[in-house]
């Protein structure tokens, strides 16, 4: 019975990361778009001056880890949370109460599916700036996969929160997109963290995106990021989990 | 032996609406039994609570002995269900679905085979989403089966189907029966739950009017068979209503019109043939189940019903 339940979920995982390519937000918005985005700003030659406050990392070298943290931001904002709805407000996840699987690992095999994605796009990214811009990996690579795990576990819960809180697809899709932009504004798109005013400053480390930016700046620069970044990633994936796994609804 | 699926004074609430007010049903063991009934019955959260989708605000519920709450676990493993409304994945092919499904059971069905016996093959890597409205449903009744359950409740099963596809499957349904399934059918067609089904309930309002085969219904319903003829010279009605197969006589102008029990024929043309009376433009009807709901409820079954 356990190697058939095991096989059961492995063919979830498998049957939704495949929806999930075929659904396309993932792959084009949340690996395609940065990616290009990254070799149109590689041609730009004022991004290789040093950030002022950056501690020796260039404009250029900063777009890295705000792609990656670009990627989550869409995966948790667009791809789970509309196909999650959509699978409560499609009885996808009604008709798999009747199934011995259950919903719950429907669940699973999503969250699995855009971890997976997450990973694909971190290593692409990584190796595209490396082997083709020659920016450097991060220098403390160990500090650099821990903050990149806690913030994928805090954007998927938060992921997870939208799915659990939005009546319908459709709603979910209008919270994804609203919450976009400012999470991706603290990570530091339009513009270095160090140089934003200084109350957005003040506030940048205590968003979700913010903190992993500044965990995964510390990496780079061969630091092990502070326990404060490391708590406020944490705390965002355990609240926004909890409160999602609370109040999700499977019809 | 004891019943498959045992229901026992169920009654089911929402908000503001008595959706099952007092139902009891017992299935046995490989039969085909019908549940039917007009839209807003209570067909749908009838069988929902015995799934196990819905709480039941009072009553027993008995599926192969498991409590359908309590044992879901279980229960899910040996019976297969199509909902009335339960959707797929918009992207996922209807072979990977079935596949998928499959996956879920300890001792499956051959999901290619289900794919042949509904008439799925030439769309086995069609997505679901641009499946016609009676391909997604035969997927649906072949989803309900592929896990090879021992009991299988079938909600609308043709519903949206065209009239091929409806026998076609109809076809199946008693193929799967011939393997000892038992199988639950909800519906509002009368001809489905004539052809298929051993036992019918009658719902409407959210109670049971009445359980039987469906000839014992319109038997019931006092109108097995409708006698039309035109008398060859002037009779006594008294001649006919003095019959005991004979359960009532009327005229329509010079027609004379007989309705009674199966056997009412025999008798009425013995008695004609006796007083030398010839029965000019004679013609049987056969009363059907749908005679039999509107004299059982008052109510037609089929209008608009969904
Ligand atoms: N989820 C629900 N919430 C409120 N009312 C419902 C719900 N589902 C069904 N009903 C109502 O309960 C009654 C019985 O519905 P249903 O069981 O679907 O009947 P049937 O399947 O016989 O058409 C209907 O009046 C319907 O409007
Ligand atoms: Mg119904």
């Amino acid at each position: 019975m356990s190697t058939l339940q095991g096989s059961a979920t492995w063919r979830l995982v498998k049957a939704e990361s495949t929806l999930c390519v075929r659904d396309k937000v993932a792959p084009l918005w949340g690996i395609g778009f940065p990616l290009i985005l990254l070799i149109i700003l590689a041609s730009v030659p004022d991004l290789r001056q040093l950030v002022e406050g950056g501690g020796g990392l260039t404009y250029f070298d900063l777009y890295v880890p705000v792609l990656i943290l670009f990627n989550l931001a869409i995966l948790a904002t667009a791809s789970l949370p509309a196909t999650l709805a959509g699978y409560r407000e499609n009885g996808v996840l009604r008709r798999m109460r009747t199934t011995p699987v259950g919903p719950a690992r429907v669940l699973a095999g999503q969250l699995v599916a855009n971890l997976a994605i997450a990973v694909i796009a971190m290593v692409l990214f990584l190796a595209t700036a490396w082997l083709g811009f020659g920016v450097d990996l991060p220098q403390h690579p160990l500090g650099f996969a821990l903050a990149w795990l806690l913030a994928a576990a805090a954007l998927l819960a938060i992921g997870l929160l939208i799915s659990a809180l939005a009546p319908g697809r459709a709603a979910a899709t209008a919270i994804g997109t609203v919450l976009f932009f400012p999470l991706i504004f603290f990570a530091g798109l339009w513009g270095p963290i160090s140089q934003m005013p200084p109350l957005l400053r003040e506030i940048a480390p205590f968003t979700p995106l913010g903190a992993g930016m500044g965990a995964f700046q510390n990496a780079y620069l061969g630091d092990f990021p502070s326990v404060v970044q490391l708590l406020t990633l944490a705390a965002y994936a355990a609240v926004c989990g909890f409160v999602a796994v609370r109040w999700f609804r499977w019809e | 032996m004891p019943p498959v699926i045992e229901v026992r004074n169920l009654h089911k609430r929402y908000a503001d609406k008595v959706a099952v007010d007092d139902v009891s049903l017992t299935i046995q063991e490989g039969e085909i039994f019908g549940i039917l009934g007009p839209n807003g019955a209570g067909k749908t959260t009838t069988v929902e609570c015995v799934e196990g989708l819905r709480r039941p605000d009072r009553g027993e519920i008995r599926v192969l002995g498991l409590d359908p709450l309590r044992d879901q676990a279980e229960l899910t493993r040996r019976l297969g269900v199509q909902l009335q409304a339960g959707h797929l994945p918009e992207r996922i092919q209807v072979a990977e679905a079935l596949e998928l499904y499959s996956s879920f059971y300890p001792r499956p069905a051959d999901w290619r085979a289900l794919l042949d016996d509904l008439g799925l093959a030439d769309k086995a890597k069609t997505r679901y989403g641009k499946l016609s409205g009676g391909q997604k449903q035969r997927l649906s009744i072949a989803l309900a089966l592929v896990g090879g359950p021992r009991v299988a409740i079938l909600d609308e099963l043709t519903t949206g189907l065209d009239p091929q596809a409806r026998r076609d499957t109809w076809d199946l349904i008693e193929g799967v029966r011939a393997r000892g399934v038992t199988i639950v059918l909800v519906t509002h067609f009368m001809e489905e739950a004539e052809r298929l089904c051993d036992r019918l309930a009658l719902i409407d309002a959210g109670r049971v009017v009445m359980v039987d085969t469906p000839a014992g219904l319109t038997e019931r319903a006092r109108i097995g068979q409708r006698i039309r003829f035109r008398p060859s010279r002037p009779m006594d009605d008294s001649l006919l209503t003095s019959l005991p197969d004979v359960s009532g006589v009327t005229r329509q102008g010079d027609m004379v019109i007989v309705s009674g029990s199966d056997n009412a024929l025999n008798a009425v043309t013995t008695v004609l043939a006796r007083n030398q009376i010839v029965a000019e433009r004679l013609r049987v009807e056969q009363a059907s189940l749908e005679d039999a709901f509107v004299q059982l409820t008052g109510k037609r079954l089929e209008s608009g019903a969904r």
